[in-house]
Formats: C-alpha cells, structure tokens, sequence
C-alpha cells in the first residue's frame, strides 16, 4: 500500500515542518489571517511633489497599480489598496509586515541610466583628485548579456568582442581631446565632458559621500534628466559626475535576480540583477555601449542610478545588442530581489513621503469567521449523512477522505502562510467550504463508475479496477479545467482575483492528492474485505441491489434463464415502452401467432 | 429509499427508464435563453448594486475615542437612507474609522454628528474624506483579461481533449449561462456586490465547467464508436450518457449545495448583511443553475452542433432506415421505437442454443 505510505509521509512531513518552524524560527500552527479577519497595519502614503509635475488622478491610478503588483509579487498576503481625498494612497497589509514589505511599498524605485564622466573620491574638495580611474568600487562589467551560459552563439559574439573592446580601450585617446571643451560648447553626446558645467564641478567637489544623509536615495534627489548630474555610490565609496539620462527605467522589459554567470558560464556568488530591455531600450542600449566602447576610462562606463543613487557603474567591455544588461553590486539576495521586482512593475510616476503608519483592527469580527467555520462544519456533517444514505458503508470512505482532505487543506495552507506569507481571508474560507463539494464529486464520480462495473456483472474487484481506470481519466480532466483556471489567473490578476486562483488551485491539488493516494487505495484495500466483496446489504455495493446478477452459480453450473427474461416487460415511465428491435420483432411474431390461432379457430 | 434510488440508477443505466432530455432540447434552450434574457435585462435596466470596494465611498474617522465599539457607528450609520453597511475598524488604540457609500454634504455632516454623539467626543474632531476603491477598474481590467486567456485556453484544452471543438464550445455556452444568471439574480435581489461577490462568481465559473466536463466525458465515451454501428443515432447515445450521469449529477449537487447551503442560512439569518452571505447566495445559486446547464443545455446543445455535420445525418438516416427495414419486413406500420442503454449481457441459453453439427455422418434424426 505504497500510496497510503506516501500520505502519510506527505502528512508526517508537513507537520514536522511546521512544529520545526514554529520551535526555530517564526512559523504557527494556525494559518495566518488576512486583514479583513485579523486586521494589519495601514500606510498612508502623501505624494511629494518632485519638478513641479500636478499629481494626476492617472498618475495616482498608475501608483496604486504598481504597487499592487509589487506586493502581489512578494505573496499572495490580499493587500488592500486605494486612493484617499484624491491624492493620497492607503495601503493596508496585513498582520505586522516585514521592514521589505513596507519597502516596497514605499520606495519609488526611479532607474535611470547615465554615462560616467568623472569618478572621484567620495571625500568633499580636492579638486585635484577628480578623474581618478581606480577607483575600487566598479570592477563589475557588463558583459553580452551576461547571462545565458546555454546560448553559446552569444558566447562567441561576446568573446571577440572582448577582445576588440581591449584593443579599443588601449587606443584610448579618441574621446581625451573633447576634455578640453569649455562650457560654452552644445554637447555633442551624453558622454561630451561639456555636460560638466562650472556648477556642476563644483558641486562634486562639494559633495560629502561619507556623511550618511547623502547616502539616502528619493524623489528630491532624481535630478534633472536632461543635465548633468552629482551624486554618491549607494555605499559611499565613490562620487559621480553623470551626463544626461540615456535609458530610463520604463525601457526595462524585464527583471530578474540571480547568481551571476561569466562569460565563460561559470556560477558566481555574486548576486545580481539582470535586465532585458525593450525593442527601444535595446536600441538605445546598443547605441549607448557602442560609443562608450570607444572612450576612455572611466568614461566607458555607464552608471545605473536608481532613486538619485548610483547603485552601479560597470564599464563597458563590448557592444550590447540584444538588450540584456546586468546589475551588480554588493547585493543581499533578498536585496537582489526586491531590486528586480521593484524594476519588474516599473517605477512609480511619483514619490510618497510617509504620513501614518497604523495598526488598524480587522473589518470583520471574529463572529463571522466562526460562523463560517461553524456553517462549514454543519455543511460536512450534511454531506456525511448524505453520503451514508446514498452509499451506506461506502459514505464513510468518503467522509474518511473528507477529513483528510481537510486535515491537508490545513496543514497546507499552514505551511504557505509561513513560507508564501499566504493569508487566508473570509471569501478564502468560503472558498475552501464550497471545495468539500468538489472534492466530494471525485468520489461520486468515482462510486458511481464502480456502480456501472458492477451493474455489467463484474465482481467486485474487477469493478474498482476498471471502475477506477474509467473515473480516473474523468477526474483528471475536470481537475485539469479547475487547475487551468487557477493558474491562469493566478498570474495574470491581481489582488483578491489572485488570492481566490490560489485557493482554487490549492484545493484542486488537493483533491486529486486524495483521490489517488487515500480514496482508491482504501477502495482496493475494503475491496477484499468479505463485507464489501461479497455484496453486504450495508455495503452499498450490494450487486442484486444494482440490478446485476452473476450468472456463474459455482460447481460449473450457469444460472438458467429465468422465463421473464426473454421478453421484458416494458417499463412505463419517463418516454413510454421501449424496446430493443428483436424484442420487438419477438412481441409482434408472438402477436402474429396468436392473429392466426385466433384466426385458425374461427375458420 | 437507497434501494429505490440504486434501482432507479440502475434503470437509467441499461437505459430501461430514459428522460428524453436531448429530444425536447427546444424546451431546455428556449428556457435556458429566457431565463438569461430576463438576467441580461435586469443587470441593464436595474444594474448591481457595487459596493465601496468598488465604487469608493465616504470615510470618517474619529479619534480619541474611549470606547472601541464597532455597535454605535453600525447603529449611526443604520440612521443615514441609502447609506450601505459600513465597515468599521479601529485605527491605532483609540480611533475609530468607518467606511460607508459616498454621502452628500449633508449627509456626511449629519452623519459626523451622529458619531461624535455616539462616541462621546466633539464633532470638529470627527474628520471626513472620500476614499477611492479598493477593488479599481485595474483589478477588473486584469481578471477579465485573464478569463478571457482561461476561456480561450480552456477551449483549445478541450477540442484537444475530447477531439471536439464542439464540446469546447458548448461547455462554455453553458458557462456563460450559469454567470449571467448567478450575476443577474444578484440585480434581482439588490444585495450589495462585493469583491467576496466577485470571488463567488468565479468559483462558479470554475464550477460550471468542471460539471459540463464530467457529463461530456461520459458522452465521449458514448459516442465515440458511434458511426461503427447501426443502431442508435448520436443523438440516442449522448442521452443515454445524460442519463448515465443522472445520479452522479444529483448526488454531485446535493453534496456541493449542502454546505453553501448551511453558509447561507447562517450568513443571512444569524449574521445579517456580510462577507458569508454575499458569497453564499452566488454560489447557491451558481451551484444549481450549473447543475441544471450541465444536464439540460451542455449535451443538447452539442448535439445539435453535431447534428449539423454532413456525416452524422447521414448516420442518423441510416439508422432511421435500418429501423424502416425491420419493421416493413414484418409488416407493421407503427415507428418502432428503440430501447437506448448499455448493453446487458445475455443470459447462457444452455446447450441446445449451440449450433448444430452439420457433419453427415453422424446419425441424422437427432435433433435434440
């Protein structure tokens, strides 16, 4: 009974995981509520108004939408969203978020790309020192894509263009003599030193990257796209003197975190951010890299500045044509992550500044989660009678499988709201109680097959095996149509929509985990019991109650046929008398007979 | 009664007792077709009635309050017409924010005087603002966009399945007969739609075709040797598998409307107004129209697609005229009218049902 054994380890298994998470680290033994049952925090989030934009009920809309997604892709934890007086965002999320979460939330996550033209110290002054090349904190570069160690035509394109780059790196001075060009000049690309007005070079003299208050990135400090622009390294261990913005953060198609791979394919340690861009990033790209190829260092690298800061600055060793670009940096994972999917939902078209940050109760009481769970109950005891009318003993190998499959639903849903920051909501509880049904019909379908087996004669072990080859492809197939349903919307919708796909899909995983692993094995095991095997009154697989009788009587001998069953009567109900074409040949021959003895006598 | 209803599932299975549900098909469409005309024509002229979650509505917080009661707002609120059932919180330890339908001007100062009276506290404290939906336009926008890609998935899944496109599409007729009617008994009734509303309605959609699904896999079985033989018409075979999944069917809905059933009396007659009964009445509803679409429109419906098909009139002509034959042969007029069923297995006839020896050197004259 290898099935029966893989439950019970599949159980065992989970509720180990569960009393070890909740011994060593911050697991429960109860699911975790969503915030219309348990209540969270609310962030009031004030929008600040950057260059002089009007905050716009679309841009408002757009924010409220990105930041859905954003907390969409860290769970499935339902938060709730909207708009207050017009302008401003209230976020509740529930329970006691996590300092990431409320990251998300908050941050704006405005990328931009600029090229390098000075790198410096990160101390204030010391004009002097400007332009220094070796500097420690960029030795990431970035490389064709980067990535794909699998595609290994990119490979080879990547590696001759490293060598090309080096050769152009060695030449060098093509771009030195603009250097000299004053103020007065237009510039003639984004990496032209003209950028670095009077002003500008000043105020990277000034900048002090070691105070901690310059290291905080935010709306105020994005700059001006269409200048130059001064800031710090995230970290502190360099200033920058930028160009123009090149490539905003809206070009970014997709992003994603992961160990970095060299060109050669290798796996790093190194945790980084990959990016693809879109048919116009990807343009702009291959221009981009194209002419800071050519220039001399630090002017091949280009800086990526997310919320005013330069979180990396890589040089450019080859042309980029296919838009896959590479962040690193000193990255956590979990910082990776949450830079890729802040990158993924685009930033926000504004900057927030915090107003309230509260606890707020839960919208329903307690009473309706317990008058759910008791609705719930009352709903499983009814189907338990039921089943016992309908199937006698049978019904309590549903009602057996009913509780299991309770026990997973909980367990389950247990360890998700521990390891997925699943939280279950009211609707979610609804949803869960209307699954007693589904999961039900699986053994409905199930018994009745087993039914039809037996009704053609078969005893009673033959009728669960074919019985459960039947059913088996018919409840995979509804599965598959509730499954399809679940996953689709799953990702595709957002907030409420996507919490439901997942009850959805979790129940219907969970019912075929059921019907395969307890239901048909307990039915094969009861199917050799004598009380089940032999038909019992109470089985409910009582043959002579189905109407099938075994036409093998034992010692060689066939039941004789019975003197009705030639011509069976016609039943009259639903459509009136019906009868096979030699039942009816047979009835009028016998019609016929009696025609001619009838005329026989007369004559 | 277990022993009637095995007979009784016993008789539709050998198809001793049959419902001609395929043949009176024009009764179940032209009921199926009113009952979503009437749906569609309440959800235009009386629409749903949206809650905040949708349509935003009037917040009011009020602060300092000494009590954190969720009875005094409910009760002041119940006082304002036409304002819906608010959702009450307490914000931080000490304030309490309630959520109602957009109010007038009045409206909103009438109601901040009931709560500061309620609560005890000053009414310049108690604040106002409009607050926009939880449930926007982008949250539709996207499911809809995503039960649009199911639906054409779910369809391509299906014609693979069962080898049909027919199948596909007359499951998802039926689908959308069930949603229309479970969204238009919500503007009949006039309960607020909520996004708990909204999740019952998607749970029927899933329900409805995991339903139709089960019913077709047993007509595929059906039918699917259907042009080898003579002597049923398609039509005749996929009634029999309605027929064959009566019980399934029954037993199927009864156990899924049990539960919703006990949520429902308990969400609308203990708790009143709220997340439970919202629910409950979709899936209630969703649950036996499903039922009803799967057993009455699904299969007929496809039937009649099939019956389009060149090959399959000509199938059933034949049949018809195999029928003709049997009966002109022994001279009776009346239509014969055929037993559709599984086949029963016959009983053994004995020996003397063996065929004869022909052999001629055995004795002749021994004829039993």
């Amino acid at each position: 009974m290898r099935p029966l054994v893989t439950l019970a380890l599949l159980v065992i298994g989970l509720v180990a995981a569960l009393v070890a998470g909740e011994r060593w680290s911050d697991a429960s033994l109860t699911p975790q509520l969503a915030l219309d049952l348990e209540g969270g925090t609310e962030v009031i989030l004030r929008p600040v108004a950057t260059t002089g934009e009007d905050v716009t009920d679309a841009a408002i809309a757009q924010a409220i939408d990105i930041i859905r997604q954003r907390v969409d892709a860290s769970g499935v934890a339902e938060a709730e969203i909207t708009s207050q007086g017009g302008s401003n965002i209230v976020v509740g999320l529930p329970g006691t978020p996590s300092e990431e979460t409320l990251r998300l939330v908050k941050e704006s996550a405005q990328l931009v790309f600029r090229p390098v033209l000075v790198v410096a110290n990160p101390e204030p002054y010391d004009p002097t020192a400007v332009a220094d090349p070796t500097v420690p904190t960029d030795d990431a570069a970035v490389g064709d894509g980067a990535t794909d160690e699998g595609a290994t035509g990119t490979e080879d394109g990547a590696g001759t263009a490293d060598q090309v780059s080096k050769a152009a790196t060695g030449e060098g001075d093509g771009g030195s003599g603009d250097s000299g060009s004053g103020d007065s000049a237009t510039p003639a690309n984004p990496s032209d030193l003209s950028w670095l007005t009077a002003d500008l070079t000043t105020q990277l003299n000034e900048l002090d990257c070691t105070d901690p208050a310059n290291l905080v990135g935010g709306a105020s400090r994005v700059g001006d796209p269409n200048a130059g622009f001064v800031t710090c390294a995230v970290d502190g261990t360099a200033k920058y003197a930028l160009g123009p913005v090149e490539i905003t953060g809206d070009l970014v198609s997709s992003a994603s975190s992961g160990l970095r791979v060299t060109a050669q394919g290798a796996i790093t340690n190194e945790r980084v951010v990959n990016l693809e861009f879109n048919s116009e990033g990807t343009r702009i790209f291959a221009d981009t890299t194209e002419r800071l190829l050519s220039l001399e260092a630090p002017r091949n690298q280009f800086a990526i500045v997310l919320d005013g800061l330069v979180i990396s600055a890589p040089q450019v060793n080859s042309v980029i044509p296919d838009g896959g670009a590479e962040i690193s940096g000193n990255f956590t994972t979990a910082a990776a992550n949450t830079l890729a999917r802040q990158l993924n939902f685009g930033s926000l078209p504004l900057t927030f500044e915090v107003q309230s940050e509260e606890q707020i109760s839960a919208t329903l009481g307690d009473e309706q989660l317990q008058r759910g769970l008791l609705a719930g109950l009352i709903g499983l005891i009814l189907v338990g009678l039921y089943s016992l009318g309908q199937y006698r003993a049978l019904g309590f190998v549903t009602i057996a499988s009913l509780v299991v499959a309770g026990a997973l639903a909980f367990l389950t849903i247990t360890v998700l709201s521990w390891v997925q920051g699943y939280r279950l909501s009211l609707p979610g509880v609804a949803g869960l109680i209307v699954a007693i049904g589904i999961t039900a019909d699986s053994f409905i379908v199930y018994f009745e097959r087993i039914k039809d087996e037996l009704r053609e004669g078969r005893p009673l072990a033959a009728a669960v095996d074919a019985g459960w080859s039947r059913a088996k492809r018919t409840i995979l197939a509804s599965d598959a149509v509730s499954l399809l349903a679940a996953v689709v919307l799953y990702f595709l919708a957002v907030g409420g929509v996507r919490g439901f796909a997942f009850t959805l899909g979790l129940t219907t995983v969970i019912d075929l985990i059921i019907v395969f692993l307890f239901t048909h094995p307990v039915m094969l095991l009861l199917s050799r019991r004598r009380f089940f095997a032999e038909g019992h009154r109470f089985s409910g697989l009582d043959p002579s109650l189905l109407g099938a009788r075994s036409r093998y009587v034992g010692r060689g001998k066939v039941r004789e046929p019975e003197p009705a069953a030639g011509a069976p009567q016609p039943v009259a109900a639903g459509v009136g008398d019906w009868m096979t074409i030699a039942e009816r040949k047979a009835a009028q021959r016998a019609a016929a007979g009696e025609h001619a003895q009838a005329e026989g006598k007369d004559a | 009664m277990p022993g009637r209803m095995a007979q009784w599932g016993n008789d539709l299975y050998t198809g001793k007792r049959s419902y001609n549900i395929v043949g009176t098909k024009n009764r179940w469409f032209a009921l199926g077709g009113a009952v979503v005309l009437a749906a569609v024509v309440l959800l235009t002229t009386v629409g749903l009635n949206l809650g905040i979650a949708f349509r935003g509505g009037s917040e009011f917080t009020v602060p300092g309050v000494a009590d954190v009661a969720e009875q005094p707002a409910l009760d002041a609120v119940a006082q304002i017409e036409g304002a819906d059932p608010p959702r009450v919180s307490v914000v931080g330890s000490d304030s309490i924010r309630v959520q109602t339908s957009r109010l007038t001007d009045d409206e909103t100062d009438e109601l901040a005087n009931l709560l500061a009276d309620a609560y005890g506290v000053d009414k310049d404290q108690v604040g106002s603002s409009f607050i926009g939906a939880t449930w926007g336009k982008d949250v539709t926008s996207k499911a809809m966009r995503g039960l649009v890609i199911f639906l054409v998935l779910v369809a391509a899944v299906l014609t693979v399945y069962f080898r049909d496109w027919r199948m596909a599409v007359s499951g998802i007729v039926a689908l959308l007969h069930d949603v229309a009617i479970t969204v238009g008994v919500y503007a009949a009734v006039g309960w607020e739609v909520t996004p708990a509303t909204m999740i019952g309605f998607l749970t029927i959609l899933g329900y409805s075709l995991y339903d139709t699904v089960v019913v077709f896999d047993k007509v595929r079985e059906n039918v699917a040797k259907v042009l080898d033989q003579k002597r049923y018409t398609f039509g005749e075979l996929a009634n029999l598998a309605v027929n064959q999944t009566l019980v399934r069917s029954l037993n199927t809905s009864v156990v899924a409307v049990l539960p919703v059933a006990s949520i429902l009396f308990i969400g609308a007659f203990l708790l009143g107004a709220g997340t439970l009964r919202d629910i409950a009445l979709a899936l209630f509803v969703g649950i036996l129209v499903g039922t009803f679409s799967s057993v009455f429109l699904a299969t007929p419906l496809l039937v009649w697609l099939r019956e389009r098909e060149p090959h399959i009139r000509e199938h059933n002509a034949l049949v018809t005229k195999a029928r003709a034959a049997v009966v002109t042969e022994d001279g009776a007029e009346e239509q014969v009218r055929v037993r559709v069923g599984a086949l029963v297995p016959g009983e053994h006839q004995g020996n003397r049902a063996q065929p004869r020896r022909k052999n001629s050197s055995r004795p002749a004259g021994r004829k039993s």
